[in-house]
């Protein structure tokens, strides 16, 4: 069933993990305790042009001098070091959490338009697929995701979330139904400046694994969710979607909708639907996907997962309850329900 | 004897909420008060007797599932199927309420000030002297009333601007009646729901409603009255049948 | 010395307590089983082929057929089958000729795999009271869209479409001829795909002018005899299919008898009457590859790029590099045609040892052309032995965008399988050209009983994506995890990329 939140501060004031934590932990019932995670923008300013890996490992000898050696093939790393973390009674270690801050070197991708993206994207394909004992979880920029099997408290305890100041959280509570809670299964999913929260399941996931995977992506992390990063990253980066027209092929009207409207926009949204239909996501599922520049909130055609939004200030919030939202903002401007299929939309102000 | 007790709700689980609701109808106290709720679901799951909640605060889902009797009376906004399978009493709710809003609910009534989410009434029912009546302020969202079998749905639509339900108004209703305020058009209609313009003899049956409504809300009700209603109930009592053939 | 008879294939008997003598059944048997001798109804059951015209008229079931009376001994290895064979090769010194698909008793791949359905971690979706859209569109579409915001904000589209053809359910008739097939039988399933928003298939006999009135829902056929092909019947149709090949007899061509090139044949085919049709076993402007896209190019030409071109090959061991190449030729489908595939006439030899299974060829098609990073260039139409909504759900699940249905349709028509349609008498009017045959099959009535067909079969596969969770087929096409294979061997399962039951 899983719980989401998420809040992006648009004049990008940061705000430290403490109080999303709260919030997560408010929707505990819709979780089990086998997974919890967050993913915050911002947070490594002194490294802000350099991709932070972040790495599970099973132990630090055979996959770290794997992922050493090809990370060194590829680029440059500035630094690297075990992600700080606090023991916790009801929290089993099972993975050492790493970080890297890394450059690739872009002579190694000729011909690419965004080289940078193209190297770490195959890098963590390559590490994901290839090297036993190592799971890259995180590398964007500025960004870091923080994840584990546990309650949401006790994983923000383990990481010391309260310690990293964000301007974009997003957060999520799990209920695993496809895997057990390990640790690469916990949300956020992450690849570049794309994080993805997921609340429900993607009865199309076979579909659009297939589709991602004729792109050069491949899934690993044996979940639905994963895909949706991949799909953000080919619909958005590669193909330059906007936000909306993204969420539009992920979740198009119906036939019967689009029939009904004006000569172009009838055009648009056929071609998009032809175009992208393997993209299109069934299922019940409520998603917040962020980026650097914002958050967007969706949900299913049908509208079979909750959503919420509301506004305070600058800031505005995406969850599964305004319970939770209001547990981190309890005098909100606005709260409303968004429509099924439509996109809320927050952006930074630049 | 009129007995008031006051149940500061702040941090505190569902179970011993709960239990400490029940307990009190068991010793008598006629009316509650839950302050700072924040999330707590199953509020009065179950409950039987004759009590008044007064509930402050944002509840979680199913607030007064199988309720039997209470009356809750919501300060905020609700999360999903406030009322489900509900069987008597009633709900009022302050503020809007998330999807699946009264789901299945067999008897009493749900009124909500504002919006209500998507699939509203699904699968409400009526049997015997059970007749669930759902009245909604403000708007309604897909599937309403879908797959409703029994009971009354209101939807009054007081926002500023007049907005529908979406599509699937009573898709799959083969009991009840669905009362929009205003007109509907044909192609918001779901499967097996046929619609026409409410009769007086109709409208005689929701007027009660609407009084209670703009009474608890305070709206004046002359203009609610007066309006036209589009009436939406079963084009047949059974709407698979034409659907299947024997081996 | 004299080889002797065969044992008889059928046995007919008819009750004689049930019987009232009403003729029916020798009015109806175009083969000469029956004669009414006397008081009482002669039967000559050698001729009886079980097309089953006689028991469905008699008023009294009176009639029973029964298959293989006298068997031969049994023995593992020389099958009935094989051995008269044998018999007839010897006595004829020719090639054996046989109709409908396929009928070794091979295992069906479509038998072993299993539709998943939802419980608990995500809500099946009931299609009668909400939204189920299985429209498909058919033909290439862009691999990415090319968009600009103007002035004032809004995303104006710069793509262009291809032209697809719009279908309201992934089920099409495919392609048999007028002379295959009789012009009642057409007219009938044209009205039927006419009123169910779907296509058919003209064949390579032309199009008659009575079937003028449904050529929006027609696809002309353009196969290596060329016959019927002119300008005209190419703007006729609302797409174009160059037939290389057919599951029934890849490899080869056809053969339409003079005997059943009547006046209308010939005028629709453009032959002379009583002349034989035959129709080369490759097209002899295209030897390669690049040929077929020359043909491609040059009927987009003829008709000014408006229609989308299919190519339909049969399912052969390199199926999938083949469709490949058809899908670099700028065709907008492949239709793929398995071993099943049901024909007039087929060489036994071809009908029953060539070509792949349907099955296998969609995985390994709808795999090639998403490695290669083009499936969007083509749309995949499977046919070959379809027999019902499971089976067209599955191959939309393997990965094809929609099927063609054959002997299905016919059956709905009325067609018994009895696989004699090469004699040219088909009792139920359907593959004969007979004037008091064809009567026999009114295109008022049997084009509801086809349309029929396609309702009821549109309803299961609603039903079953909807029990799946999926509210639009673009999330069942090539969605192989809501497949399972129950009892196939794990190589198979590999070609499939299916997990077996329980994984």
């Amino acid at each position: 069933m899983c719980g989401i939140i998420s809040v992006i501060d648009r004049s990008r004031s940061g705000m430290d993990g403490s109080s999303i934590k709260k919030a997560l932990s408010l929707m505990d019932e819709r979780g089990s305790g086998e997974g919890a995670g967050y993913a915050a923008y911002g947070v490594y300013p002194d490294y802000a042009e350099y991709y932070a890996l972040h790495i599970f490992y099973d132990n630090l000898v055979e996959p770290k001098v794997a992922v050493d050696e090809i990370l060194r093939k590829w680029g440059h790393i500035e630094d690297q070091e075990e992600i700080p973390t606090v023991e916790q009674p009801d929290l089993r270690r099972t993975h050492i959490p790493w970080r890297y801050f890394f450059k690739p070197d872009i002579s190694l991708m000729p011909g690419s338009r965004t080289p940078d993206e193209d190297i770490v994207m195959k890098l963590v394909m390559q590490i994901n697929t290839t090297i036993p004992g190592a799971i890259v979880f995180s590398s964007g920029k500025n960004i870091g995701v923080f994840k584990a099997s546990g309650w949401p408290e006790a994983v923000a305890d383990f990481y010391q979330i309260e310690k990293y100041e964000g301007y974009i959280w997003l957060a999520h509570n799990r209920y695993p139904t496809n895997t057990s809670g390990w640790w690469g299964g916990a949300h956020p999913f992450n690849l570049l400046d794309w994080s993805v929260v997921h609340n429900g399941e993607i009865t199309s996931y076979g579909t659009n694994r297939r589709y991602i995977e004729s792109y050069g992506y491949r899934c690993t992390m044996y979940t639905d969710t994963e895909v949706v990063a991949y799909l953000c990253d080919l619909l958005g980066r590669k193909h330059g979607l906007p936000e909306d027209l993204m969420v539009r092929a992920f979740a198009p009207p119906f036939w019967d909708e689009i029939d009904q409207m004006p000569d172009e926009q009838q055009r648009l949204n056929q071609a998009i639907r032809l175009t992208y239909g393997s993209a299109l996501m069934n299922g019940p599922f409520a998603i917040v996907v962020a980026t650097a520049e914002g958050i967007v909130g969706f949900t299913d055609r049908i509208k079979l997962r909750p959503l919420i939004a509301a506004e305070s200030g600058d800031r505005l919030y995406i969850s599964s309850e305004e319970a939770a939202i209001r547990r981190m903002e309890p005098a909100l401007d606005r709260v409303w329900m968004p429509k099924a299929g439509e996109p809320v939309i927050g952006r930074v102000r630049i | 004897m009129r007995k008031e007790i006051v149940i500061d709700a702040d941090g505190l689980h569902y179970t011993p909420l709960n239990k400490k609701i029940r307990s009190a109808v068991q010793d008598g106290v006629s009316q509650i008060r839950i302050d700072n709720v924040l999330g707590q679901r199953f509020i009065a799951d179950g409950l039987k007797g004759e009590v008044t909640i007064t509930v402050n605060g944002i509840p979680g889902g199913d607030l007064g599932m199988f309720m039997s009797g209470p009356t809750v009376e919501v300060f905020g906004n609700c999360d999903h199927a406030p009322g489900n399978t509900m069987d008597a009493g009633e709900i009022i709710i302050h503020g809007s309420s998330g999807d699946a809003t009264a789901h299945s609910m067999r008897g009493g009534m749900v009124m909500v000030r504002d919006d209500i989410g998507y699939r509203g009434g699904i699968h409400m029912k009526e049997y015997g002297e059970h007749r669930p009546v759902l009245v909604v302020g403000g708007n309604a969202r897909a599937f309403l009333g879908e797959y409703m079998a029994g009971g009354l749905v209101i939807i009054l639509g007081l926002q500023e601007k007049r907005v529908l339900p979406d599509r699937g108004i009573g898709s799959g209703i083969h009991g009840g009646e669905i009362f929009i305020r205003g007109d509907v058009p044909e192609r918001l209609l779901g499967v097996g729901a046929k619609k026409a313009e409410a009769t007086e003899e109709d409208k005689a049956r929701i007027i009660p409603f609407i009084r209670q409504y703009a009474e608890r809300f305070s709206v004046d009700p002359s203009r609610l009255i007066e309006d036209g209603y589009t009436r939406i109930t079963p084009a047949s009592g059974r709407p698979f049948a034409n659907k299947y053939t024997w081996e | 010395m004299s080889l002797g008879s065969v044992p008889m294939k059928f046995k007919v008997r008819i009750d004689t307590d049930e019987c009232m003598l009403c003729e029916r059944c020798i009015e109806n048997c175009p083969y000469g089983t029956y004669r009414l001798e006397g008081e009482k109804i002669h039967i000559d059951s050698r001729r009886c082929v079980a097309c089953h015209r006689c028991v469905a008229m008699c008023p009294r079931d009176a009639i029973t057929i029964e298959e293989k009376p006298i068997d031969y001994r049994s023995h593992p290895v020389w099958s009935r089958e094989a051995r008269e064979a044998i018999y007839n090769q010897a006595r004829t010194g020719k090639i054996v000729l046989a109709g409908m698909g396929n009928a070794q008793d091979l295992p069906s791949i479509f038998d072993r795999l299993l539709l998943d359905a939802c419980q608990v971690t995500n809500p099946s979706i009931d299609p009668l009271r909400e939204p189920m859209e299985l429209r498909t569109y058919l033909g290439k579409k862009p691999r990415k869209l090319d968009l600009h915001r103007n002035d004032k904000g809004d995303v104006l589209l710069k793509t262009t479409l291809a032209p697809n053809l719009r279908i309201n359910t992934p089920i099409m008739i495919g392609h048999m001829s007028y002379g295959a097939i009789s012009l009642n039988a057409q007219l009938s399933m044209a009205r039927a795909v006419a009123d169910q928003g779907t296509f058919m298939g003209t064949g390579e006999g032309g199009l008659h002018p009575s079937l003028r009135q449904y050529q929006d829902n027609m696809i002309v056929q353009v196969a290596s005899g060329r016959f019927g092909v002119d300008i005209d019947y190419l703007e006729r149709g609302a797409a174009i299919e160059i037939k290389i090949g057919q599951g029934a007899k890849p490899g080869i061509g056809g053969h339409l008898p003079g005997e059943k090139v009547g006046p209308d044949v010939s005028q629709t085919r453009m032959i002379p009457e009583r002349s034989d049709a035959i129709s080369p076993a490759p097209h002899h402007d295209i030897y390669s590859i690049e040929d077929l896209k020359q043909l491609v190019h040059s009927l987009k030409e003829a008709t000014e790029w408006k229609k989308p071109i299919f190519v339909k090959i049969a399912a052969v061991h390199n199926v999938a590099a083949i469709a490949s190449g058809i899908a670099r030729s700028s065709a907008d489908a492949v239709v793929i045609d398995g071993f099943r595939g049901g024909t007039g006439a087929a060489p036994r030899v071809f009908r029953d040892h060539v070509g792949i299974p349907i099955e296998a060829a969609i995985a390994a098609v709808d795999q090639k052309l998403r490695s290669q990073g083009i499936r969007n260039e083509i749309s995949i139409i499977a046919s070959g032995g379809i027999r019902d909504a499971a089976d067209v759900t599955k191959a939309i699940a393997l990965g094809a965008d929609a099927i063609y249905i054959g002997t299905a349709a016919l059956i709905a028509m009325g067609c018994r399988v009895c696989g004699t349609c090469y004699r040219g008498q088909c009792p139920w009017g359907i593959a004969t050209q007979i004037p008091g045959l064809t009567k026999r099959l009114n295109p008022d009535v049997e084009w509801q009983h086809v349309a029929n067909l396609f309702k009821g079969w549109t309803l299961e596969i609603s039903e079953l994506m909807g029990a799946a969770g999926i509210n639009s087929i673009e999330s069942l096409r090539g969605n192989r995890d809501r497949l399972r294979a129950y009892l196939l061997d794990e190589a198979m399962m590999n070609v499939l990329d299916v997990k077996p039951v329980g994984a």
